[in-house]
């Protein structure tokens, strides 16, 4: 690990973290912890108040009410935002480079500012997108100007990388090469906190996931947890099943469509099973695992009524 | 790299366990042998594009289990006497009995008209009944 700065818990922390638009409340109340090392997705719809959570982090929004850390400092505080923003690297829907400035200045310029800019990332990201090291980088296609973000971005050796949506509008191969850079800062000892839409390739790199609905944590946990604990039980009923039958530790929602019964458990799936085999009239219950996407559609579905 | 296929984050199986259990296989059926090196975290996070914590994860487990040596600062190496190697003979045999008990198994329930989508399901039931239980449950304990 080439970070040789203190080992601390968590890159970010917030509490109770809130931001009204005049009376709409994009941010309610959230409080999260993001841990050092780990690449965290950040999921939630559109409006779910990911990005103004992003930019409350960086220092660019004051929250209305509720505190943040980010690598230590306080994301209320003018000055520790500004040290702060040295050691974390942002890329979000805005790729802002100085228009005047060629590529090659731009990477000079940008090099300049930070001591643990990482040579070997830059040249083989400037080899790998070809790009055009003479060009003003105002007449850079988008494509381009997105590549030399992430050059700029993940060349800078940043304990932190922030990435809002980071693979939106990149064609797939590039979408992949984005991961593939992500998996090798965080081999380097970043931390890596992206938001994102698309589940499966949050499925692929994130070791833990935050999903936030209606700006409110609605779920918080690893990836493994979700492929070894998280099941959805069907089980074919002739007789109605009554509510509250299945009052068990690790039901987080019960549909009843028809005969059908179907439970999803976020764990303790085999005694779950048990006691669905177990209800009068009962027959086969089928234990199925679960996808991300299935588990963030269902979270997004409201309150579990059990 | 072509040793090792990229893990499917949608099969209910932890990705660690995937690589894992890929990892088991290339040293049962000889891909790799006793002193082979494996590649190093970084680039088999890179070329899997996974998360190399999921790939330290797998190799201080496979190390505890005999199965790798990790030498400090140069890398993950098959054990010379791990137990994988010792196994290789007894393993093959064992993986062939295994196919040909599922030939049999799944050549009985098409007999009965069981369809392949149902057969899977079943199976995956078992499976997920009870085999993954040994692990912890909440997420957000740290």
């Amino acid at each position: 690990m080439e970070h040789s700065t203190l080992k601390r818990a968590h890159a970010i922390e917030t509490e109770g973290l809130t931001k009204f638009y005049g009376t709409f409340e994009a941010v309610r109340g959230l409080t999260m912890r993001v841990p050092a090392g780990t690449i965290t997705g950040f999921l939630g719809q559109n409006g779910a108040g990911k990005s103004s959570t992003i930019r409350m982090l960086l220092g660019m929004m004051k929250p209305t009410a509720g505190t943040g850390r980010v690598l230590d400092f306080d994301i209320a505080e003018e000055r520790p935002s500004i040290e702060m923003r040295k050691r974390v690297a942002y890329v979000g829907e805005d790729k802002r480079l100085y228009d005047y400035m060629t590529v090659r200045q731009m990477i000079a310029f940008t090099k300049s500012f930070y001591p643990t800019w990482n040579d070997d990332v830059g040249k083989k990201l400037l080899d790998e997108f070809r790009l055009p090291l003479d060009r003003p980088t105002k007449k850079l296609s988008k494509g381009m100007r997105t590549q030399t973000a992430l050059l700029l971005a993940f060349s800078r050796g940043a304990e932190l990388l922030i990435l809002d949506e980071p693979t939106e509008g990149l064609d797939p191969v590039m979408a992949e090469k984005l991961l593939e850079l992500v998996v090798g800062a965080a081999a380097d000892g970043a931390t890596i906190f992206f938001s994102s839409h698309n589940v499966a390739e949050v499925e692929q790199i994130a070791d833990r996931i935050l999903l936030i609905d209606r700006g409110q944590l609605v779920l918080d946990t690893t990836l493994d947890l979700i492929s070894q604990d998280f099941r959805r039980l069907r089980g074919v009923y002739d007789m109605p099943f009554p509510p509250g039958a299945l009052a068990v530790d690790g039901v987080e929602r019960v549909t009843v469509d028809g005969r059908v019964v179907s439970v999803l458990a976020s764990h303790n799936s085999s005694a779950i099973a048990e006691r669905m085999r177990a209800h009068q009239g009962g027959g086969t219950v089928e234990i199925i695992p679960l996808t991300l996407k299935e588990i963030v559609l269902e979270s997004l579905r409201g309150e579990p009524h059990v | 790299m072509t040793l090792f296929l990229k893990p499917n984050p949608a099969n209910g199986v932890p990705i660690y366990l995937q690589l894992k259990e890929q990892i088991m296989h290339a040293c049962e059926t000889g891909a790799l042998k006793a002193g082979d090196s494996l590649p190093g975290i970084r680039v088999l996070a890179e070329s899997l594009v996974i998360n190399p914590n999921t790939v330290a994860r797998v190799y201080r487990e496979l190390e505890q289990e005999g199965v790798l040596e990790l030498r400090h600062g140069i890398g993950a190496f098959v054990a010379a006497t791990g137990r994988t190697t010792r196994w290789t003979a007894a393993r093959t045999g064992q993986m062939q009995a295994a196919q040909k008990a599922a030939k049999e198994f799944v050549g009985e329930l098409r007999r009965r008209r069981i369809e392949p989508d149902e057969i899977r399901r079943l199976v995956e039931a078992e499976l997920s009944s009870g085999a993954r239980q040994r692990f912890g449950r909440t997420g957000s304990g740290d």
